[in-house]
């Protein structure tokens, strides 16, 4: 028996800034500072909401919600009294992820929680980090 | 849910809390079809019991839809379950099992944003399930590993025969698993991060 047959696809431009074509010069002024291929990402609260990623740790910056905590913000304000992800606060809420966004950038305004932003992929490699995280599966 | 009584909200139980010094997650996603195995991969290498995330979509973001429902339903819950990996005091990997259902992938905008990589599961009895998902990966420039997820009664195919049939390229890798053992699980995962870094150190834009 024969499997079935796959065709392969190529990655599509995004709409954010594309790599420069392989072998291209790099443009004036970027020959020195190649990109990581991970940043701390997010701290832009700029917008409407808060840019929240799935994996955002989220810390409560006081031991006890504010007496003005409605019961929805006091509720997250004690789960996260040890960092907690966003995707985590989403299912122990038992609320949709945009739920808790909406929640979360009232409390990041308000400054009663601290965002600790994840590390997003970048286009050349921070090989420290990959080599960190194969030393801890390495444990399990 | 009632707010009213935050205190009885269930949270994390004390041994699945993060330590204070937990700096920054990253995290996988593992996507094939459904019944594949991936909550089962999720729930073999996480130290928490694994957790469901949700999200609320409407009709428009469903887009391609085909026997969803009636002209009534204007909006749906896709649920996400996730596990989590304590990798040091300071960083924590997330381990997503997304969906595979072509309807859910507007999801994948927030979810594959940042990600390391994927694990595409595949179950040699329903090859062809996993050949969109693997395309849509490419098209955005994920990188990722096939893991064949050994079920007793399905065909086995030698493997460069399943990498000729996925059209695999040389150098992504492909290994057979079976996603109820830990050992197992991780060892794909220790395969996905094993070929991130080899892109890391050719330089090559994932």
């Amino acid at each position: 028996m024969t499997p079935p047959q796959r065709r392969r696809r190529q990655p599509r431009p995004q709409p954010s800034a594309s790599p420069p074509a392989p072998g291209a010069p790099p443009p004036e002024g970027e020959k020195k500072n190649p990109e990581r291929l991970y940043v701390i990402g997010g701290g832009d609260a700029d917008g409407e909401r808060a840019e929240l990623d799935l994996v955002t740790l989220i810390v409560a910056r006081a031991d006890d919600p504010p007496a003005s905590a409605t019961p929805e913000q006091a509720a997250v304000l004690r789960l996260c009294s040890a960092p907690l992800s966003v995707a985590e606060l989403s299912a122990y809420l038992n609320l949709p992820f945009s739920v808790v966004t909406v929640l979360l950038t009232e409390l990041l305004t308000t400054g009663l929680v601290h965002a600790r932003a994840p590390i997003v992929r970048q286009k050349v490699a921070d090989r420290s980090l990959l080599e960190a995280v194969m030393h801890g599966l390495q444990r399990l | 849910m009632d707010f009213k009584d935050s205190d009885r909200i269930p949270g994390p139980r004390t041994e699945d809390r993060l330590p204070h010094t937990a700096e920054a997650a990253v995290k996988i996603v593992i996507v094939g079809g459904f019944g594949v195995g991936k909550t089962t991969m999720v729930g073999s290498v996480s130290e928490i019991r694994p957790l469901t995330t949700e999200e609320t979509m409407t009709q428009a973001g469903i887009g391609v839809d085909d026997d969803f429902g009636s002209a009534s339903k204007t909006a749906t819950t896709v649920a996400m379950d996730f596990g989590r990996i304590s990798i040091t005091d300071e960083l924590v990997l997330y381990l997503f099992g997304t969906p595979g259902q072509e309807r859910f992938w507007f999801l994948w905008n927030g979810l594959f944003e940042g990600a390391l990589g994927a694990v595409v599961l595949v179950d040699t009895r329903r090859l062809e399930v996993s050949f969109d998902v693997m395309g849509r990966l490419e098209e955005r420039g994920v990188p990722f590993v096939v893991a064949v997820n050994s079920f007793p009664d399905a065909p086995r195919y030698p493997l460069p025969e399943l990498r000729t049939a996925l059209d695999l390229p040389e150098e992504v890798p492909i290994l057979e698993c079976d996603v109820r053992r830990r050992a197992s699980s991780r060892d794909v995962l220790m395969t996905l991060m094993r070929f991130l870094h080899a892109l890391a150190l050719t330089g090559a834009p994932v």
